[in-house]
Order: C-alpha cells, then sequence, then structure tokens
C-alpha cells in the first residue's frame, strides 16, 4: 500500500546535502593532512588518503622542521589551549558559583549594586576594550603567561545570572532544614548546592570550554612568544598569506588536531551541550 | 528578586562576590572607563602628555569617509551572514523535526561545526577556496572564472561571507529545532484538517509562534557577525585586500595595535559600546517578550 513518492525524498537529499557541505571541507583536510606538501600545493589533493599521514602527525606534534619553516610543537599548543580553555571554563564557573549564591542566599547592603556591576560585563565583550585591556594586562607583567590568558577572560554575567536563577528554584524549606540542623552557609553550599547544580555544572562546562578553546583575539594579543602560543592562532600563522609553497600537510594535520578537542566534547557530550546552549542563552 | 530565608552573615557575601568583582573591576570597568577617557583626548607621539579634545576623535573618525566604508562593509557583512545563517539553519530545522527517517542522525551531524572556532572554520574553507590548493578555487579558475579572493575585494567579501555564516548555521539549527519542537502537535494537525497544505502550515503556524526564536537568533547572529568573526577575518584576508573585508571590530584592531593610534582606536572602542548596549537593550526587552509568551 504505502508507496515511497519523489517528493518524501525531498527532505532527506537537502539533509543530506546540509550535511555534505558541513563535512566536505572536514574531509578534506583528513585527507590533506595525509599527503605531501608538494601534492597539496600543486593542487592535485586526491579523494582518497595518501600515505604519509603517521609522518605529517609525528612531524606536527614534535615541530619538528618542515621543508620551509620551522613552528611551535602542536604538542606544545595544544597543552596551552588545554590549559586556557580548562582555566576559562573552570574559574568561570568557580567565581559564578560563589558570586550566584552571595547575591541569591544573603541580604546585605550594596546587593543590587553588585549585581549589575555584573550584569554590565555582559556589554563589554573583550573586542571593544582590547588596548586598555591589554595595557592592563601588560602592567601587571602577564603577557605570556596563563594567567594573562584566562583570568581577564573570566568574569561572567551569563553563568552568574544562570547560577542564581536556578538557586532560586532551591526551595525555602530546604534552607530552613540546613539552618535547623546547625548547617553554616558554606556547608550548605558544599553538602547541598553543590550536588543539586551538577547538571547546570555540566552543561555549562561544555559551553564554556568550547568558548575557551575558541579563543583568537585574546591569545593573539598577550601572546607573543612561540611556546605560549595556542593552537587556533598557531595554524594561522603557519599559513602566512596563503601561498601555494607551504607546508600544507603540517598545517592540514595540526588543523585536524585543533578541531579535534572541541568536536570530541560537543559529540560526546550532546545531550548536556544542547542543555547549556539552551539555558546559558535563557 | 530574592528569596524570603537567607543566611544573615555580614562579611560572607562580600568575599564571595570578591573574585567576580575583583576580575570585573581590573579588566572590564577600569580597561573601559579607560577607553572612554582616552576617547576625548589627545596624546602626543611619546603618550607622556594628553590633553582633552572634548569630541575630536568621534567627529575625525566618523568623517573619516574610510571609517564609513568600513561600517558599511561591517553592515554588508553582517546582514548577509545573520540571513544566510538563519535562513539554511530554519529549513534545515524544518525539515529535520518533521517525521523523517534518522532525524537523530541528522540531527547529530548538523550540530557539531558549533564546535569550531571562526578563525578554524576559515582555514578550512581556504583549503577549498584557495585558488592555488583548493579544488573548487581552482575548478572556479578551470571554467574560466577569474577567481582570487586574495585580490579581488567583491569576492573577499563573498568568502568571508560564507565562511562566517557556514560556522553560525549550527548554532541556529539548535535553537530552531528547540522552537519547533516547542510547537504543540495538535494545533498544526488542526490545521492539517481543515485542508492546509504544508506550505500554508509553515507560514501561517509555524512560522509565527517561532517568531521569539527568530527574534532572539536575530540579535545573536548580529553580535556574532560584529564581533566573533575578527577570526574569520584575520585568518582568510586580514581586512582586505585593500579594505574590502575590513569590519568595525577589525578596524579596531588595526588602528589600536598595528598603526597604535590610540584616540581614535579608543574613540572607536566607545562607537562599538554604544553598538553592544543597543544590542543588549534589544534583547533583554525581548527576553522579557519570552517570559510572558512561555
Amino acid at each position: 500500500m504505502k508507496t515511497t513518492r519523489v517528493i518524501d525524498l525531498v527532505p532527506h537529499i537537502v539533509l543530506i546535502a546540509g550535511v555534505l557541505i558541513f563535512a566536505y571541507p572536514i574531509y578534506v583536510t583528513l585527507i590533506g593532512s595525509t599527503w605531501d606538501s608538494g601534492t597539496i600545493g600543486r593542487g592535485g589533493l586526491p579523494l582518497w588518503p595518501g600515505g604519509q599521514g603517521a609522518a605529517n602527525y609525528a612531524q606536527a606534534w614534535a615541530g619538528e622542521a618542515g621543508d620551509r619553516a620551522m613552528y611551535t610543537p602542536v604538542r606544545t599548543m595544544m597543552l596551552n589551549s588545554l590549559v586556557m580553555a580548562l582555566s576559562i571554563a573552570l574559574g568561570k564557573i568557580a567565581i559564578s558559583i560563589l558570586s550566584a549564591y552571595a547575591v541569591a542566599f544573603f541580604r546585605f547592603p550594596l546587593r543590587m549594586a553588585f549585581f549589575w556591576l555584573i550584569f554590565i560585563t555582559l556589554m563589554l565583550p573583550v573586542e571593544v576594550r582590547i588596548i586598555p585591556t591589554y595595557k592592563v594586562v601588560a602592567d601587571l607583567g602577564l603577557i605570556n603567561t596563563y594567567a594573562g590568558l584566562a583570568i581577564p577572560l573570566i568574569a561572567s554575567a551569563t553563568a552568574t545570572l544562570l547560577f542564581r536563577q536556578f538557586f532560586l528554584t532551591i526551595p525555602d524549606e530546604l534552607l530552613e532544614a540546613a539552618k535547623i540542623d546547625g548547617a553554616g552557609p558554606v556547608r550548605f553550599l558544599i553538602d547541598v548546592v553543590l550536588p543539586l547544580s551538577r547538571t547546570n555544572i555540566a552543561a555549562l562546562f561544555v559551553i564554556l570550554f568550547i568558548y575557551g578553546w575558541n579563543q583568537y583575539l585574546w591569545p593573539l594579543l598577550v601572546t607573543s612568544s612561540g611556546d605560549m602560543e595556542t593552537i587556533v592562532t598557531g595554524i594561522t600563522k603557519m599559513i602566512g598569506t596563503g601561498e601555494s609553497a607551504n607546508d600544507w600537510h603540517i598545517i592540514m594535520a595540526t588543523t585536524v588536531l585543533a578541531m579535534l578537542p572541541p568536536v570530541a566534547v560537543v559529540v560526546l557530550m550532546q545531550r548536556w551541550f544542547v542543555k547549556g546552549l539552551v539555558d546559558s542563552e535563557k | 528578586m530574592q528569596r524570603r530565608v537567607t543566611f544573615d552573615n555580614r562579611l560572607l557575601p562580600y568575599l564571595l562576590l570578591a573574585p567576580q568583582v575583583a576580575v570585573t573591576l581590573v579588566f572590564f570597568i577600569w580597561p573601559a572607563a579607560q577607553a572612554i577617557w582616552q576617547s576625548v583626548h589627545l596624546q602626543d607621539a611619546f603618550g607622556i602628555r594628553s590633553e582633552f579634545v572634548w569630541f575630536e576623535n568621534f567627529t575625525h573618525v566618523l568623517g573619516d569617509p574610510n571609517y564609513l566604508d568600513t561600517l558599511k562593509v561591517t553592515i554588508v557583512f553582517s546582514v548577509a551572514v545573520t540571513v544566510l545563517a538563519m535562513g539554511v539553519a530554519l529549513l534545515l530545522a524544518v525539515l529535520a523535526d518533521s517525521k523523517i527517517k534518522g532525524a537523530r542522525a541528522y540531527k547529530t551531524l548538523l550540530i557539531w561545526p558549533y564546535a569550531l572556532a571562526p578563525a578554524v572554520a576559515a582555514v578550512l574553507w581556504m583549503f577549498i577556496f584557495n585558488p592555488d590548493i583548493g579544488s573548487f578555487g581552482r575548478a572556479l579558475r578551470a571554467l574560466g572564472y577569474d577567481w582570487d579572493y586574495r585580490l579581488n575585494g567583491g569576492q573577499a567579501l563573498v568568502m568571508v561571507i560564507m565562511a562566517a555564516s557556514w560556522k553560525q548555521v549550527s548554532y541556529n539549527f539548535i535553537f530552531f529545532l528547540a522552537g519547533l519542537q516547542a510547537i504543540p502537535r495538535s494545533v498544526i494537525e488542526a490545521a492539517s484538517i481543515d485542508g492546509a497544505g504544508p506550505v500554508r502550515r509553515f507560514w501561517t503556524i509555524t512560522f509565527p509562534l517561532l517568531s521569539p526564536t527568530t527574534f532572539f537568533l536575530l540579535v545573536v547572529d548580529m553580535v556574532y557577525a560584529f564581533f566573533e568573526t575578527f577570526g574569520t577575518i584575520h585568518a582568510l584576508t586580514q581586512g582586505g585586500p585593500g579594505k574590502a573585508t575590513e569590519t568595525l571590530i577589525f578596524r579596531v584592531y588595526q588602528d589600536g595595535v598595528v598603526n597604535n593610534d590610540l584616540g581614535g582606536s579608543s574613540a572607536q572602542s566607545v562607537i562599538l559600546m554604544v553598538i553592544v548596549i543597543a544590542l543588549t537593550a534589544v534583547q533583554f526587552r525581548f527576553v522579557e517578550r519570552k517570559v510572558h509568551y512561555a
């Protein structure tokens, strides 16, 4: 009785086309990372893998000189990116939980003033205060340090608002019971609030890790030495002006390695990722 | 909003707020204040003396035909990125939301580009459209089309628009899909029974009910196109050729970091702050509406 009409196939065709548009550049990069720079530079990259993969990745990872230039080893850049991403994600979560806890569970003078102070940071993305922020970091002697990479980015109005919102849903009865049992605010935070916030923390962590890993303008400004290079800025420095005579095989292998951690996080933690994304925009 | 029951501790709340407030003051408020201060001062070449010049820096910036060109590029770029990213995402979301086999697989295969940095997305596009090494770039040339975005300003603008939208589709897709799934099936089925076809159902029911999501994404995509695409442009074209792909944010960087023009760059920063504040205000007005809507 049921026959497949051509019109029923249209959504599939469009969706598959969409999937291919997103997958094709990745596929090309994967393939490119297994050929030699000459093949890529001549524009003769085939659609199937070559035999240079292991050598290319080893070369990129260790930072051995390419045919044309020396690069910061990918292992150094990956480590820098990892430290930066983790510091930003965990730092943002930690200081946002503390400040949201203060705003939600205490009554004290200037409470709303502090709340607005934190809120204002929403309107001051790093891009609009580049030079003065750079100057502050330079004056503090934090250029080319992990602290300089991460700390200026860890203030977070979004995360604070999110946690505050969630803390306000914790029933008063729970708080009263804890008080009767003689639990102080610190005890209550550690034993009740943090365990209740687990899913929120996990969801937010996924989003913030990607945010941290993908930072571009800020690392470009505050790192000048090769051993503090992060991988995303490192790639564009390797490419330079994009002439055909480049160590394309190393660049493509580096690009694949740069994409791996954030893509793995999204694919493996898809549920939390979608929750975190939708929550943090409320 | 405040809870009925609270802890009564005098010092502790301030200690809890201290880290967040310290970071905010040192790295946000102070630099922003500096930018505003610098925007109304003129510094000598050694940065020793500075003179209060009222709005001279602003009139200088706004009177510069180059700046107005940059503004034009920014508007074309932002509108194109927003329309493309939202249009494609809405189409894919509507299809993935319909009762279709493999909807979950499509979803997974469409959301992961969110994880890519704008600069990495730009690099991937370069691998394909570079006139020397990219397959499409070479194909275009082989067809006799004079394709080289490194020399042709219009092509460069198309390149950065495509790379920036490509990366943003997944984000919009996630939100459109969530928005679609929140629309009650019964409404759509009722229209179906009344004899409305799929296209008519979409425009008279789905699209209006989706408007809070659409409006929200409109603001988010504008902010993305304005600020976060710095990496796309820096990696792909460096604002060139000429100034064909120079957006406002790229210019602040160029004037402040590369050309070391403090007053002009600060005035531009202040102009950008006004734009962000306006966009944020619009967004929050909308959030209020969404609360009523829900």
